[in-house]
Parts: structure tokens; sequence; C-alpha cells
């Protein structure tokens, strides 16, 4: 396992592709089966457990370390896994030669420094002892007169996952905790937590065990879905030692093709138009159905997400439509009477855990196709898309069912034309559908359909996002990447006050938008103009004299009963940061309530008030 | 220190301890004795505890301070960074006006002090920053205990507990055998980290040169004069950068993404800092072989030294301050945060960013 960790450590460091491949490469080579199997499968999404969550984790931790101080690291870390494995408390502590002591006049029986065996857990810490969280590598008492604890194997810790009743992973996870060093403790939770993404696609980890036999990554896709970890059959095939793998999946998932964002109009003049299919972008989700038979002549029916997330257990509805063999591209939608839904209402089946009949009766799904993969038995990838296109209408057409159908071309004869049914999709074709669609695509009638985002082929061309100009008025600790740097802001509008005059009031957060060269600039200034602090939020100066402006651009508004201003912004991001605008000037609530009676009448039926999709 | 002065309301002192310490717009002052300690702006009479930029500013009127950190502040600044200046010596106690101030070692760079300030039977420690790491480039932390003990908290969080350099250096030696083609780049800060990556590489056996930045030379050469043995550590000349093969090149922090650093073979990115523990950190910086070394104390040193000095009240200066006197509450200790400006905010900027770091070296606009 700690093996495992520093390869998944020195890939999160490393940037260079090619470095990261002879990382993998080294690795797989000198693993022995199933440990590189397992290896392979973490890296790939394809364990399946039942993950611990991170309530647990905090748990585990909170048993052994101050719960405030824990909070408090947490929030300066960004990130639960590595917090907590920072933080562990190593069960044996070294005795701490020469450091100083604090007599026990609080009333505590020892200290846990001098690693006396003393059982210190959080209760005795209320009484004023010193906590383990202040020890340097030491929880003393806990395990302290076991033998260090054996390091496991990432095979024994997937085979263990996978067996054991959910009420002993606590204490198998500590048991892990204890025995593995800081790194391994990263990867372990990083891996039980499901959060296994550390700058290693699936698609690389593939290419690294193909290159182990020279066999290039879509080799590995074609029978990837039929294998199971640890891929013993897998690595003995591409090492020469055996035969190529069956595909035993009749349904499998084929990594989709994703397009590149037009940022301005002056990118199209690159463009020749008659190169050039358009149709609508459709504000929904991104599926693939994909249908065959299996060996014994039942029907296999699967939806996938556009991360090849096998969700077909959330759609049956859509399951049951998949009566083809072959793969469909195409966006999941609700359509009521025909006419497609907002986004919003979509939202609300994503929500819901329980699929029961009442949500298959008030959201049902479809599937608006805009590509063929492949079709009985033939993989299409390869031919230009003009001729996946025409397959597609034959191929839809003789479904014939209410739950596909085709998304329309959009014809155009020039850029001019294309951006006028951008900007106004219902007189270009679209009728009623218009508020699902958040813009143009743009698809190469020559192109073949490639995985992943290849540059020029596809391009999407979204519609002009809202603008309104808001007052910051908090700023919180950003995560991942920008942990420890104020890139959270909480901006507000104005609105009269109740009292009389106007007050600022928050309509949203956005902590993107901006390069990070803004970002240092926006956090000097957050710094700077600091007036409180709550935790990890700092509100900062705001009102008619003081505040700094920020223009947000957003998708849409919809009703919330969680902000105080009645209203919460789909998408919000910074557009532009006006250090040159006095707050007074920032716009009022009236803007948001305006673009809101627009979308108002897609409120859902029965549902209670809309879900805010910023913190979905 | 006796048990009573743990506790704020027993024996009642005829001073308090902020009648020998207040916090103003410059920093620290003592109106006892007309003087502040680090001040962040000019005043006429300045303490000064260690030779770092954002703790000894120029521009003073009269400056206090260990003949070390004098040196340091005239290498950088220039002889007439103050009007007059008055050595320190470790241990010696000092009258300035009605109070009595000594200097200890505070193990943080070479020359660094702690200052003790006492009156009236109360004693007040203004730390600076400190480490109680070895360092071999410094003299070790001196604990001198005191009524109240005012620390710093750049890395106050249970999260940072810094394994020994040994290691740290370790990483570095181990990826200069598996790329002996590829220079190594180690950001340091160009006062005291550096000084102590290269004494501690010497002290792992490697004797190869140890090329620097331009920034770093000046410093580097102090360490020299003051006796610390760093072996043979050239200037990198700029034309000859595409040959330095499998070398390791110290350069200030800010230059490790620089197209300067780019000109060498095939750079492997590193940086020593304790803000390499956390790995968002290391990768906002694009680091790729992040070398925990901090030159600051971590979350047990922080705690230990608390609990020696005795202390029945801690004033937090910068940094991660909310744990620390979180856990000085759990601990029955008096503690409040002074949420000083300028220290390297929050924690944020190793402090140590010197000015000159800033400027391109000479001859190497390339």
């Amino acid at each position: 396992m700690n093996d495992f960790a520093h390869l998944l450590d020195r890939l999160a460091y490393e940037p260079r592709r090619n470095a990261k491949l002879r990382l993998l490469g080294d690795y797989f080579a000198r693993t022995p089966d199933p440990e590189r199997g397992y290896a392979l499968a973490a890296m790939t999404g394809a364990l399946s457990f039942s993950e611990a969550k991170p309530a647990l984790i905090r748990g585990l931790v909170e048993e052994r370390v101050d719960p405030e101080l824990f909070r408090l690291s947490h929030n300066y870390v960004g990130d639960l896994a590595e917090t907590a494995a920072l933080i562990w408390p190593a069960p044996s502590p070294p005795p701490s030669a020469g450091e100083g002591q604090r007599d026990g006049s609080e009333g505590g029986d020892g200290r846990a420094l001098s690693g006396n065996g003393a059982p210190l857990s959080r209760p005795l810490l209320t009484q004023g002892l010193p906590s383990p969280a202040e020890g340097r590598g030491n929880g003393a008492g806990i395990g302290h007169n076991n033998p260090p604890p054996e390091v496991p194997t990432l095979a024994a810790v997937v085979e263990t996952l996978a067996t054991i009743p959910k009420r002993e992973l606590p204490g198998h996870l500590a048991g892990w905790l204890d025995a593995l060093d800081e790194t391994g403790r990263w990867a372990l939770l990083k891996l039980v937590t499901g959060n296994l993404r550390v700058g290693v696609s699936a698609r690389l980890a593939k290419t690294a065990v193909g290159a182990l036999g020279e066999h290039p990554a879509d080799a590995i896709e074609q029978v990837w879905h039929g294998l199971e970890p640890p891929y013993e059959s897998l690595f003995a095939w591409v090492e020469g030692r055996g035969e190529r793998p069956e595909t035993l999946n009749p349904a499998p998932f084929r990594p989709p093709m994703l397009s590149h964002p037009i940022e301005e109009e002056a990118d199209l003049e690159k463009l020749e138009p008659e190169a050039f299919s358009a149709e609508w972008k459709w504000d929904g989700i991104r599926v693939q159905l994909a249908g065959g038979r299996d060996r014994a002549g039942r029907q296999v029916a699967r939806v996938y997400s556009r991360t090849g997330e096998d969700i077909t257990g959330a759609f049956p509805d859509l399951a049951e439509a998949i009566t083809f063999e072959g793969a469909l591209d195409g966006e999941l939608l609700i359509l009521r009477e025909g006419r497609v839904q907002s986004f919003n209402v979509l939202q609300q089946r994503l929500n819901r855990k329980a699929v029961t009949g009442k949500l298959l009766d008030e959201f049902p799904a479809h599937v608006r196709a805009y590509d063929l993969l492949a079709a009985d038995g033939e993989d299409l990838r390869e031919k230009p898309f003009a001729e996946r296109r025409a397959a597609l209408d034959a191929f839809v057409a003789g479904l014939d069912h209410a739950r596909i159908d085709l998304s329309p071309v959009v014809p155009f004869a020039d850029w001019a034309a294309l951006a006028a049914a951008r900007a106004d999709p219902a007189s270009a074709g679209a009728g009623a559908d218009a508020d699902a669609i958040e813009g143009v695509m743009l698809k190469r009638l020559n192109s073949p359909y490639l995985p992943g985002r290849p540059k020029g082929p596809w391009w999407k061309w979204k519609r002009e996002p809202y603008r309104v100009d808001a007052v910051m008025m908090y700023a919180q600790r950003g995560h991942g990447k920008r942990s420890s740097y104020y890139s959270d802001y909480t901006f507000g509008v104005w609105r009269e006050a109740p009292e009389g005059g106007e007050e600022l009031v928050p309509v949203g957060k956005a902590y993107h938008g901006f390069t990070d060269a803004e970002l240092i600039k926006l956090d000097r200034y957050v710094r700077n103009h600091t007036v409180k602090r709550f935790g990890p939020v700092r509100e900062v100066a705001y009102g008619r004299e003081a505040g700094l402006v920020l223009e947000i651009a957003f998708e849409g508004v919809q009703r919330s009963t969680r902000h105080k201003s009645g209203v919460a912004m789909r998408f919000p991001r910074v557009g532009r940061i006006r250090w040159d605008k006095p707050p007074a000037e920032a716009d009022h609530i009236d803007v948001l309530e305006r673009v809101l009676a627009r979308g108002e009448r897609e409120v859902a039926p029965g549902g209670g008030p809309a879900p805010e999709e910023e913190t979905a | 220190m006796g048990e009573s002065l743990r506790s704020p309301i027993s024996s009642p002192m005829p001073l308090r301890a902020s009648d020998l310490l207040t916090l103003t717009r410059e920093g620290l002052y003592c109106p006892l004795g007309r003087f502040y300690i680090d001040p962040t702006w000019p005043v006429e009479r300045a303490l000064i505890t260690h030779g770092h930029a954002d703790h000894a500013r120029r521009g003073h009127g009269s400056v206090l301070a260990t003949p070390e950190t004098l040196r340091i502040m005239a290498t950088r600044y220039g002889e007439d960074f103050c009007t007059t200046r008055q050595e320190a010596r470790l241990g010696e106690t000092i009258r300035i006006g009605e109070v009595s101030v000594r200097y200890a070692p505070a193990g943080h760079v070479l020359g660094s002090a702690q200052i003790a300030v006492e009156a009236g039977g109360v004693r007040v420690v203004v730390s600076g920053d400190y480490k109680r790491a070895p360092d071999p480039t410094c003299l070790p932390f001196e604990v001198v205990p005191c009524d109240v003990f005012i620390t710093e908290a750049t890395f106050g969080l249970p999260v940072f507990r810094m394994p020994p350099t040994e290691e740290e250096v370790q990483k570095l030696l181990d990826s200069l055998a598996l790329f002996p083609e590829r220079a190594h780049i180690v950001g340091a800060y160009a006062l005291g980290k550096a000084q102590r990556v290269m004494a501690l590489l010497r002290k792992a056996g490697y004797d190869r040169p140890i090329y620097l930045h331009g920034a770093m030379e000046k410093l580097t050469e102090l360490y020299k004069r003051e006796g610390i043995a760093l072996g043979e550590t050239p200037k990198v000349v700029a034309t000859e950068r595409g040959s330095l093969k499998g070398a390791v090149v110290l350069c200030p922090p800010s230059s490790i993404q620089d197209l300067w650093s780019r000109k060498f073979p095939d750079p492997v990115t590193s940086f020593a800092s304790g803000w390499m523990r956390v790995r968002a950190r290391a990768r906002q910086k694009g680091v790729e072989l992040p070398l925990v070394i901090s030159d600051h104390s971590d979350w047990p040193d922080l705690c230990r030294t608390i609990r020696e000095t005795g202390a029945g009240e801690v004033w937090v200066t910068h940094g991660q301050e909310d744990a620390l006197v979180h856990w000085c509450g759990t601990q029955g200790i008096k503690a409040k945060p002074l949420h000083m400006l300028g220290y390297g905010d929050d924690g944020e900027a190793e402090p140590a960013e010197a000015p000159e770091t800033a400027e391109p070296a000479p001859g190497e606009a390339a």
C-alpha cells in the first residue's frame, strides 16, 4: 500500500504526461499481481465497495484529536483526506527525551508527550490535558502496548473492503491508518472515500498498461468492459503470456467526444461555415445509451454518464427504451407533453435518491440523440460525422420509441445566420423548447468520433450569459488548488431596506471566472478589507462608499428559500472585477427579479422550491 | 515562575503585561522604554528580533539587535540602514527607560533572538519567529520563563508536523540519483533557509558545488564570514545554465517558475519550505519535488514551547492564530490573537522574501 501511495504521490506532483506514463509503466512492470491490478482498478475507478463516508473519517479523527483543531485544520488544508492523513497521531510514540513537561496541576494524571500509555481520548481533553494532536506522532495509549501494526497491501485493503460488513469498517480503517505513513494514509483515505483522483485519467492508466506490450490504449479500451479487477488476464495478454481477453460486456461504454468553447465571434472567422453542421446545445446531461445481447441472447441495456459511470439503475424508464444493439450519444432531458423542461426540472429528478413510480411519472426521462457510435455490431466511430448523422436519422426513425428522439439539425447559411438562431432559438425552429437550449453546437462534417477533447472538430457556442454588477460581501477560503486563498465570494445587490433606504442583500456565491493573477489581487483585497471573521469566512467592508464591485455572469435565476434575497443564480461566476466602479452604482435586485419572471413558469408541479444548483 | 502566575485572578501585580507592551499601528510598543519591537514602519527606536525583511526594516532612528542581525541588515540595506545601532549581546541585560531587556537565541536564522522585556516583576517575551528543530546555521532556541509569551503561529495547526530534515534532503539526493541529467532548481528563502539547505546537503555528504542565483550570493558570503562552512557555492553564470546537468541550484522562491530557471537542462522544480507539508500549496507553486523544511516551529513545538515558558498568558502575533489560541484554552492558558498585519499576513507568505530577491541578479536577463 505504501508503494502504491508513493506512486500516487509522485504522480500528483508530476505535470509531464510522458513522465507520468514512465512512472506508471515502471510501477506496473515491477509490481506483482494482484497488487498492480488493484492499483489499475483504483486509478480507473473500477473498484466497488461500500465507501467510507466523510463523517466516518471525521469521527475516527475526532476520537483522537480535538474536534475544533481538526475543523480549523480542515478549513486550512481544504481536503478531508489530506487533513486526516496529516493530523492522524501515530500509534506508538518514541519517548520524547528532552521535552519539557507541564506538570499535572490541572488535575490530570500524566501527559501525552511522555508516552506513558495514559488512555488519552477526547473526554479527557475537556479536563485540560494536552491533546494527542499536539504530540509529535503520538496517540498515547491507543495500541501503545501492541507491536507496530503490519502495513497492509493494496490487495488486502481492497479485498477486505469488499467483504467486511459495514460496521467493521471503522476498526479496519483505524488499524490501517495506524500502520501507514502519512502518504499511505492519504492514499488510503482517498481510496476508501472514492476520491482517488490524482492527476491520472483512466485513459492514461490504460495507456501505460498497453505500453507494457506495445498495445494502443484503444486496444485496452476494447477489452476493458469485460474485465474485472485485478485484471490478471489483461496483464498476461499485454505481457505476451496469454490470449487476448474476451469481451464479455455486450453493451460497453465508449469514451465520449467533447467540444471546445467558441470564446468570441472572432473565433468563428477562422472556421468555414460550409464545413460544419449545427445543432442545439441542450441544457441537460450527456448520456450514452448502449445495448446488446449477452451469450444467452438476453438484451443488455446500459445508461452511462459522460464519465462512463453506469447510471442504468437511476433511469429504468430509459433502460426500457434500449431495445437495440448499438450505442447512442445524446442528451438526457425531461419532457412533459412533448416539451423539453428546463434544467431546474431535470435537477429535481437527479437529486432524488429513490426511483419511485411517482418520480418516473412526474419527471419522465428522454434522450435527444445526436450521434450514433455503433449499430448492429458495427463500430461507426471512424466514419465522418455526416455519415454517422445520416445513419442516426435512420436508426432513430427505425426505433420509433417515444423516449428517444432526434436532436434536429439547425440549418444556417453563414455565421450571421447561426448567430441569429443562437440569439433566438424559438424563432429558428426550437419553438417552445427554446428555454432548454443553452446555445449551439458545431460539428465538422468530415470528422470521425474521437474520444476526449480534440481541438477543431467540435465547438460549443453558448448563449450570452446574464450579467449583474454586485458587491463583494463575504469571502471564504477555497479548496484544492486554491486552498488557503480567499477564492469564494458571496456578493449582494441593492434592495429597499425594511427601515427605509437601501441595503445590500446577498444573492449568490462565485468562485471562478478570474485568473490566478486576479485571484492573488482578490485575496489581497479580502485580507486588507476584512471587518469581521467567522471561522473560515471573512466579512469585507461593503456599503455605498466602501466595497468592491464584481460583474457576475450567470445562466439563470431560481427562487430560493435559503437565500435571504429569495433568489439563487445558476452558474454564477466573476465576469469582470470592477475595481473602478463605486459600489453605490451596483445593480438593484429588480434585475434578478426580471430574469426570474422569465423562467418562473418552469417550476415543477408538486416539487418544493427548486434546488440550488451551485450547492448541488 | 510559580504556579500563581498561571492564574489570571490570583496575586494582583503592580504592573500588567499590557503596561509593558501594547499594540500600535507600527507594531508592538513599550511605553515604559519608548521603543518598538520589529516595527513595520520607521520609528525612532527599534528593537529587532531577526533579519528577515518583514521584521527588520530600514529607516529607523536607532536599532538594537544582535551583532549578526545588524550585519545582515547592513548587507541587505547598506550601512546607512539606520542612524545609530547598538549591539545586543545574548544573555546580557540592557536597561532602557524603566524596563530591562534581554536577548536570547530563537533558533530561527543566524542572529535571530527573542526579546525579554521586564519591569516590576513582570516579564514578557517576544519570541519573534522561532524554531526548535536543529539547525546547523544558528544557535538553538533557549526557553525563557515568562508571564506572557508572545508567539508566532505560522504553522499553528496540528497538520503541521515537520519531518526530520535529513529525510527531506535525502529526497533531493534520491531525485538527483534518479535524474542525473536534470538540473534540480531548489527554491529557498535567501536568508536562512538557503544556507540551512546548503549546510544540510554538506552534512549528508554532498560535496559537489551548489550553484546560487545572484540574489543568494551576498547573504551566503555573510554566513561564511560568520564561520558557517557551506563549501563551494559558485554563482550561476547565465550563459552556462544549459550545461548544469544534474546540478543543485538554489534560487529565491519567486524564481523557480521564472524564465530564468527554464534555461537549465530539463529542470526539476523543488521548493524547501514548511508550506510543502500541504499538497495544495506545493501544487499552487508548480513544485514537483516538495521539501518540507521549515524555519518556524511546527505544531508540537509551538505547544511544547508555550508549556515550557510557564506563561500564564499567550499572545499570538501572526499565522494560524485561531487554533493555537483554542489549544491554549484547553490547557487553561489565557490567550489572544493580536492579528498583526505586515508579518506575512495569515502566514500566506513565508516572511523572508527579501526585497532584493525580486530584483534580477546582474547578467541574467534572458
